[in-house]
């Protein structure tokens, strides 16, 4: 039996939502933590948001 | 949340009164053409394809597939009734035995086939086909794709003309704001705008990556990627109907120059970590070397790749948006879709920045771990707080 690729996508897309919201909400807690350090918290922040973005968008068009 | 009994029979009764108004809203005017949209609908995506382009949802799909690509034509937008477009051609170059040059007019639209040096070219998709003669057709296969030799086309199409608009742009703005400075320490006029987000690319992403001896050399080549994408990102945006940035061809293009600045710039220790790292057994280097070529390679497709898929996925969204306008067609999908759009085109706005500077924070993070000082054990505790982020 083949599995469509609109499968794959939509796992896809809850494995890079988890992703993301696992960032996002370390990045609140570590600023939430440590106010005065937010601006280098959220550039790191970004940075893995891409690189996530990057793996998700990839298997995106894989699939 | 909690929903009693109540609350959700009660959603379900507004919900249930609210869909019939989606579709019956104008049904003097509308009944047959939206039964023949929910019939499409009711057959599924998967016969979408099979439909000609007759019915609404395949046009705005044309529509959409046409929007994304690249054109040799400028078309702002076209009389359905009468058959007629409304733009302005441009120059099409051919390289096929021989430079040939003509307006890309005497396509019309892909409609005719052009004879220029007593060779004959057909354009199909926004791609040129060589024909043997004016009265040939293109042998379609199976797939509907053609047979026929493709020619070199270095024509100057909508994509290139864009960028040639966003080049001289950025030279007027920047030569200005270069002069501006001579007359005192404040930019004047545009370069007002200017000044913050070069201070900001200055600080924030060069010195903190690359490290504060080594930045001013790859300032030029950062800046220059930044404000390219970002005009590109921002003129995609506007009505004219240009996907630049949403091209795979150009963001894969961006890519390569960051690949190939970061490895003509690498010191001996960047590929020494490659190669022959230090501190690891032998067998484990073997395993590791592959790994490590792999990772290089993987840098520039992701740039590649995460540039175009935001750019033309923003686009696809946007235009579907405003396609389902005409699909339901009536007076509470239109404001609402209107609204939507509006909202997700706002979006789109932080995307274009957002993007422009994901591309160069990577692209200086790249070079600066090609161009760092390795500090090994002897030297690492003095050193920790100057080290660029590695990821």
């Amino acid at each position: 039996m083949e599995i469509p690729g609109i499968v794959g996508a939509g796992l896809v897309v809850i494995g890079a939502g988890l992703g993301l919201g696992k960032i996002g909400g370390s990045a609140m807690d570590a600023i939430a933590r440590q106010p005065e350090a937010a601006g280098k918290i959220q550039t790191a922040m970004i940075i893995i948001a891409a690189l996530l973005e990057g793996v998700a968008f990839a298997a995106l068009f894989a699939a | 949340m909690v929903l009693t009994g109540k609350s959700i029979k009660n959603t379900l009764t507004a919900l249930v009164a609210v869909i019939p108004s989606l579709f019956f809203a104008n049904p003097a005017a509308d009944t047959t053409l939206v039964h023949a949209e929910t019939a499409v609908h009711a057959e599924g995506e998967a016969h979408g394809h099979e439909h000609a382009p007759v019915d609404k949802k395949s046009k705005i799909k044309a529509f959409i597939d046409h929007h994304l690509k690249d054109s040799h034509d400028f078309v702002f937008f076209s009389d359905e009734a009468e058959g007629k477009h409304y733009g302005f051609p441009l120059p099409v170059i051919i390289l096929d035995n021989g430079l040939h040059v003509f307006s890309s007019s005497k396509f019309h639209h892909g409609e005719e086939i052009v004879e220029a040096d007593g060779n004959y070219y057909a354009l199909h998709h926004e791609k040129i086909y060589k024909l043997d003669s004016a009265q040939a057709e293109l042998s379609l296969d199976e797939h509907g794709h053609p047979t026929n030799p493709q020619v070199l086309d270095f024509s100057i199409t909508k994509n290139v003309v864009a960028m040639l608009f966003t080049a001289a742009l950025m030279f007027f703005m920047f030569v200005g704001l270069a002069k501006s400075y001579k007359k005192g320490p404040l930019p004047t006029g545009m370069g007002r705008a200017l000044e913050p987000l070069i201070i900001f690319i200055r600080d924030e992403v060069a010195i903190p990556n690359i490290g504060e001896k080594k930045y001013r050399k790859y300032m030029g080549y950062l800046l220059t990627v930044f404000f390219f994408i970002l005009i590109l990102n921002l003129i995609g945006l506007t009505p004219v109907g240009i996907n630049v940035t949403g091209n795979i061809a150009i963001t894969l293009c961006l890519a390569l120059f960051t690949f190939l600045v970061t490895q003509f710039s690498a010191n001996k220790d960047y590929w020494k970590h490659i190669f022959w790292m230090p501190d690891v057994p032998v067998i484990m280097k073997i395993i590791l070397i592959p790994i490590e070529i792999l990772g290089t390679l993987t840098k520039p497709f992701a740039l590649t790749i995460r540039l175009y898929a935001n750019i033309s996925a923003g686009h696809i969204v946007v235009m579907s948006l405003l396609g389902l306008i005409f699909v339901f067609k009536n007076w509470i999908a239109g404001p609402s879709f209107f609204g939507l759009t509006l909202f997700i085109s706002v979006i789109e706005i932080l995307v274009a920045f957002l993007q422009a500077f994901v591309f160069t924070m990577l692209s200086s993070l790249f070079i600066g771990m090609a161009v760092q000082d390795h500090h090994h054990e002897e030297d690492h505790d003095a050193h920790t707080d100057e080290e660029p982020i590695i990821i």
